[in-house]
């Protein structure tokens, strides 16, 4: 069946990039036209945000040695740092009642479905289907979509569901005496094994409990701009741990079964 | 004449391919939800007009292309539309008789009947409650028939396609 979809897809997809062709040529206009002042300023502000952004980056290459070694201590294998692709989201309107949106890497590119997909600010969505040229992405705020987070603040794990509203997620598996209050943020558990543990997915924004009920009401609001942004990220992430024993320890344990012998 | 008959089909398939853009076209919001099936409405028109040369295979190809276009499970508007064309095959010399009011009519349950068959689809694969604005292309598809007829009109007869 999926070979099929494929095929048909080679027909069909050059209409999205069509219907998608008004919108890029705006906005192309738009950047020619643009000032000079205005582009100064740009620049000088993602020259600001870029010189902030590596300053944390020297600190979490060190963080991220101590934390390998420290789990490495623990005998606890460490995932590997992930791969990115940059796509670009298509402006087209798939079915009004899902939260489904299409981006510009296919199966050309090596995407498959179930792929994570982030943005600047936090979790997206999971690549829902892969065609050659397109990809069909589902976003956590999708009615059909649950994702398995964790409280940033103390590791109380859960599963936030897509309410079909584009600002809101619903949190509906808390009891209510859960330890949650409005503000804090939810990251990605790693549970599941679809998500990358450690991504920000929301913040929670409600927390209202009934007393004749067993659950309480929790709503968050998605930290990535999930209406605003063109520019997404598909991930790659490694799985393949980080060897816990370092050469030099290993040549030392085969010594020693020499000497056992 | 054969030529002319070539362009003819080209200008069907063109009017079908433009209907399939305005199904993805990016509508803002709310306006989305409104937005008509404009496939059916053009396969509609041009099996009323042509019967003799747009038929049920056109509906099943340009439905299982709208299928993969739309996300949709494979088949389910290939069925649709096939259905609805059969229909539209069957009593297009009636039809013609017909006041426009009556057609508008007749469009409307082409309508109705296309998404009450992807209703019982989506039913089938997982019940879900759907929001009451899926029944709404049904009416804007009904208020857009107008539209539709008269462009295709002007387009049939631009070019005497036979």
């Amino acid at each position: 069946m999926i070979p099929l979809r494929a095929t048909i897809s080679f027909f069909v997809d050059p209409l999205k990039y069509l219907v998608d062709l008004p919108i890029v040529l705006v906005d192309q206009a738009a950047d020619s036209v643009s000032s000079y002042q205005t582009l100064k300023m740009e620049n000088e502000r993602l020259r600001e945000e870029q010189l902030i952004h590596q300053t944390r980056l020297l600190k979490f290459e060190a963080l991220e040695k101590e934390n390998i070694r420290l789990r490495a201590l623990l005998e606890n294998s460490f995932k590997l740092g992930e791969q990115v692709l940059v796509a670009e989201l298509l402006s087209v309107n798939m079915a009004p009642y899902e939260h489904i949106v299409v981006v510009n890497k296919g199966t050309r590119f090596g995407v498959h479905p179930q792929q994570p997909v982030l943005d600047a600010n936090g979790v997206v969505g999971q690549v829902f289907r892969a065609l050659p040229f397109t990809s069909e992405i589902m976003l956590i705020t999708d009615p059909n979509h649950a994702i398995p987070v964790q409280v940033n603040r103390n590791g109380l794990l859960t599963i936030a569901v897509g309410s079909g509203q584009l600002n809101r997620l619903v949190l509906p598996y808390l009891p209510s005496n859960a330890d949650i209050r409005p503000g804090d943020l939810l990251i990605t558990s790693g549970l599941g094994g679809t998500f990358p543990q450690g991504y920000p997915v929301a913040v929670v924004d409600e927390f209202t409990s009934q007393p004749n009920k067993a659950f309480a009401t929790i709503t968050a609001t998605p930290k990535a701009l999930l209406d605003r942004n063109r520019e997404l990220m598909i991930v790659w992430s490694k799985s393949t741990p980080v060897p816990l024993i370092s050469k030099p320890a290993a040549n030392e344990a085969e010594t020693q079964t020499d000497a056992v012998k | 004449m054969q030529l002319n008959n070539y362009v003819g089909f080209f200008r069907i398939i063109l009017t079908l391919i433009g209907a399939m853009c305005l199904r993805i076209a990016p509508w803002p919001g709310e306006i989305a939800a409104f937005n008509p099936d404009w496939v059916l409405l053009v396969l509609v028109y041009w099996s009323l007009t042509l019967p003799d040369r747009v038929g049920i295979f056109h509906a099943w190809t340009f439905g299982l292309l709208t299928d993969v276009l739309t996300g949709r499970l494979l088949g389910q508007y290939a069925l649709a539309y096939s259905l609805v064309i059969y229909i539209c095959l069957k009593l297009h010399k009636q039809l013609r008789q017909f006041p426009f009011l009556q057609q508008g009519l007749f469009v409307f349950f082409c309508l109705l009947l296309s998404q009450l068959l992807l209703f019982f689809i989506k039913n089938l694969q997982h019940p879900a409650q759907l929001h009451a604005s899926f029944w709404l292309p049904v009416f804007t598809g009904t208020l857009a028939w107008p539209l539709v007829y008269g462009v295709l009109r002007f387009v049939g007869l631009s070019q005497r396609i036979k």
